[in-house]
């Protein structure tokens, strides 16, 4: 079959070893290559990358413009250049600075995270979340606000840190037992499981403590704002390393998603690989958890409209994830800071609001791309 | 294994009955059946105890189906009902009549039972297309999640809205809790499931096709979109009834199906995991109302959901480790 001579080109890398004969376990990856010509594809995409990241900029600077009290263009290009502290606009412009930061950030780490994760678990319906990560992070929060009756941000972030990167270190290291050690469905198995099992006990606190199911209520739905730079600068170093591990990955989970067999014949060391871009998925979503709370959406969905537009490239995959996540995340705060004025509605529910409408259209309109 | 896994189920289901705060004898027990009245142990047993136990079987066996269906067609074990929307239409429309309606008993029940309905045939409408063929399934989950999302966004933006009291008893219910059985809920379970059991011994060879992919169902003769659609609607159905009966219990749906994949050593068995998520329930149960010591939970009996996941996680985590064979498909 053609299969074979048309793979390589497209992942743009020489077999260095035989490719074996487990080549029929990827044969649904190598039809959906097929399906992808490689070159049209990278054309396309590279010509997407400006129109993205001119997107970005301006969700960036709508987001400091618009919000209970709108700004105007040029009184933003002035409170950014040629800050007035006397001026009331300029001041409220420099207060949706951190938002837009955090929104920046917690986007950015939720879709390469999202993105590398799908890779790794081969399993289109692995969101970050399914290394435990999320489940271990809100579990530690709960456990801060009950046990040690910690009510602030601040507080809450090493505690969502630590339970998230516990959690996945669990994960992964039972999905490494046994004799062909952490394959992706062990580890979509793993994760779930001990998803079900931590939120059980989050849910035995929660129920029992009205407390902390009150402060809890408003950490879980997920937000951008109310987040100072005391919050926001302990967390940029673990984003940058997570995005730098993650986002070098790209090449190690086309191969990945050619199946086991094949990848280990195009000279891969699978565990390797899939051991380190899932510390950069760990780094990156406890980041984001410690900052914004649980943001389940983005990092699911994203990859998956990525896709749509790039075919199913991880070279291209990981960046454009990069760059539209946080333009979704940005775009749901703004709304929700607008549509129930003079309230908010938090990031996060609006993400969903706003995200998964299109994102049933996307999956509606062209045939859903695979893995 | 299925014939312990029965012995399992009634063992359970008599612990819940007889045991407990409450101890009944066995010979009391066949009195009360027989009709005869022992003051007190008859309201504890016959109105409390007993539709408790029934209901708990019931839903076990409703959501370990409806999840092991769901998963081994779709060929994707995190492919629970819970992940593909029907839960989360149930919670929120539950959530929004607890919260915005201020209803409470039967008519949560039967909002829910109507979000569980209506959000699966909005995914099915928005996925439907002409000529389905390959890629339905994964069209399916898609469109699924993206409802899912809307649905938890909406309860997580209810439970910031309201007072904390309100707020506690939507959460016991998104958890799911036994506590409100009654034999007018059983006889509603009972009966839906004596219409919808046969359907899934009908469709169990369907199932069994297309677990092995589209192309080798049909070549076993399994006409594959009527059998994927009578699939579909049964466990969307089962997981409609369970969830209106007691809440989305969690993660029973999703715990079923793997766990009786490996106790079986990898052969998939819908009977195992009926019988597996009535352990689940039963056992759960009754660690939530007797093991767990009170002074833990400020008083508070816990919702039987909360416990089905401490209780089936490790499990399925240990046979992760201890079993070598892995299923495809979970």
């Amino acid at each position: 079959m053609g299969a074979e001579v048309s793979v390589p080109t497209r992942i743009d890398q020489r077999p260095r070893g035989p490719v074996s004969e487990g080549a029929s376990a990827g044969s649904e990856h190598l039809a959906a290559a097929l399906r992808h010509p490689a070159k049209s594809g990278n054309r396309r995409a590279l010509a997407g990358i400006p129109v993205v990241l001119a997107i970005l900029a301006v969700v960036c600077f709508a987001s400091l413009a618009f919000g209970a009290r709108p700004i105007s263009f040029e009184t933003l290009i002035a409170a950014l250049t040629d800050f007035d502290p006397a001026n009331g606009d300029h001041a409220v412009v420099h207060s949706r600075i951190p938002r837009t930061v955090t929104a920046l950030l917690v986007g950015a780490a939720l879709g390469v995270a999202g993105a590398a994760m799908q890779g790794v678990a081969r399993n289109p319906l692995a969101d970050p979340g399914i290394l435990g990560v999320n489940a271990g992070a809100a579990l530690a929060v709960v456990t801060g606000i009950y046990v040690f009756g910690i009510s602030s941000l601040t507080g809450y972030i090493w505690f969502a840190f630590v339970g998230a990167a516990v959690a996945a270190v669990v994960v992964y290291g039972i999905a490494s037992l046994g004799r062909e050690g952490a394959t992706p469905i062990k580890l979509a198995l793993a994760g779930a499981a001990l998803t079900a099992g931590l939120s059980s006990l989050m849910n035995a606190i929660l129920v029992s403590s009205q407390d902390t199911l009150d402060a809890f209520r408003f950490w879980q739905v997920g937000n951008v704002s109310g987040r100072g730079w005391d919050v926001i600068l302990p967390v940029i170093p673990f984003v940058a390393v997570g995005l730098l591990i993650t986002l070098l990955t790209g090449r190690i989970l086309n191969n990945l998603s050619l199946g086991d067999d094949v990848a280990r014949g195009l000279g891969q060391k699978v565990g390797l690989s899939r051991a380190i871009t899932a510390l950069g998925v760990v780094i990156l979503c406890g980041a984001a958890t410690a900052l914004a709370g649980p943001i389940a959406f983005v990092g699911l969905v994203i990859p998956h409209m990525v896709r749509a537009f790039t075919g199913p490239d991880y070279r291209w995959i990981l960046p454009f994830s990069l760059v539209l996540a946080p333009v979704l995340l940005l775009g749901a705060d703004i709304v929700g800071r607008l549509i129930a004025l003079p309230g908010e509605v938090q990031a996060g529910i609006m993400t969903a609001i706003i995200g998964a409408p299109v994102f049933i259209w996307l999956v509606r309109r062209r045939k859903a791309a695979g893995l | 294994m299925v014939a312990a896994l029965g012995a399992a189920v009634v063992i359970l289901f008599f612990v819940n009955v007889l045991l407990g705060s409450y101890t009944v004898t066995i010979p009391d027990f066949f009195r009360l059946l027989g009709g005869a009245d022992i003051p007190g142990a008859s309201f504890i047993v016959m109105e409390n105890k007993l539709p408790r136990a029934v209901t708990g079987t019931l839903i076990g066996v409703a959501f370990g189906l409806a999840g092991t269906i769901f998963q081994t067609m779709l060929r994707n074990p995190l492919a629970s009902p819970d992940i593909i929307g029907i839960s989360y239409g149930a919670s929120a429309s539950a959530v929004a009549a607890m919260v915005v309606f201020g209803l409470t008993g039967v008519a949560v029940s039967a909002a829910a039972m109507i979000g569980a309905l209506a959000i699966a045939l909005l995914i099915y409408l928005v996925s439907h297309r002409s000529g389905v063929s390959g890629g339905a399934s994964a069209r399916l989950i898609l469109i699924g999640i993206g409802f899912a999302a809307i649905m938890q966004a909406v309860v997580g933006y209810l439970m910031t809205r309201t007072d904390i009291r309100t707020a506690q008893g939507a959460l016991v219910w998104l958890n799911g809790s036994l506590n409100s059985s009654n034999w007018d809920r059983v006889a509603v379970l009972a009966a839906s499931l004596v219409l919808l059991l046969p359907a899934v011994a009908m469709l169990s060879r369907s199932l069994r096709g297309l677990e092995l992919g589209d192309d080798a169902a049909a070549g076993l003769g399994v006409r594959v979109g009527p059998a994927r659609l009578g699939l579909v609607v049964t466990a969307v159905l089962l997981a409609a009834v369970a969830t209106a009966a007691a809440g989305p219990v969690a993660f029973v749906a999703f715990l079923a199906g793997p766990i009786a994949r490996r106790l079986l050593g990898g052969a998939g068995s819908l009977v195992a995991a009926a019988g597996v998520g009535a352990v689940i329930v039963l056992a759960a149960d009754f660690a939530a109302a007797n093991l767990i010591p009170m002074f833990l939970t400020n008083g508070t009996a816990l919702p039987v959901g909360v416990v089905t996941g401490a209780l089936g996680a490790p499990f399925l985590l240990w046979l992760l480790v201890t079993t070598n064979r892995v299923g495809r498909g979970g």
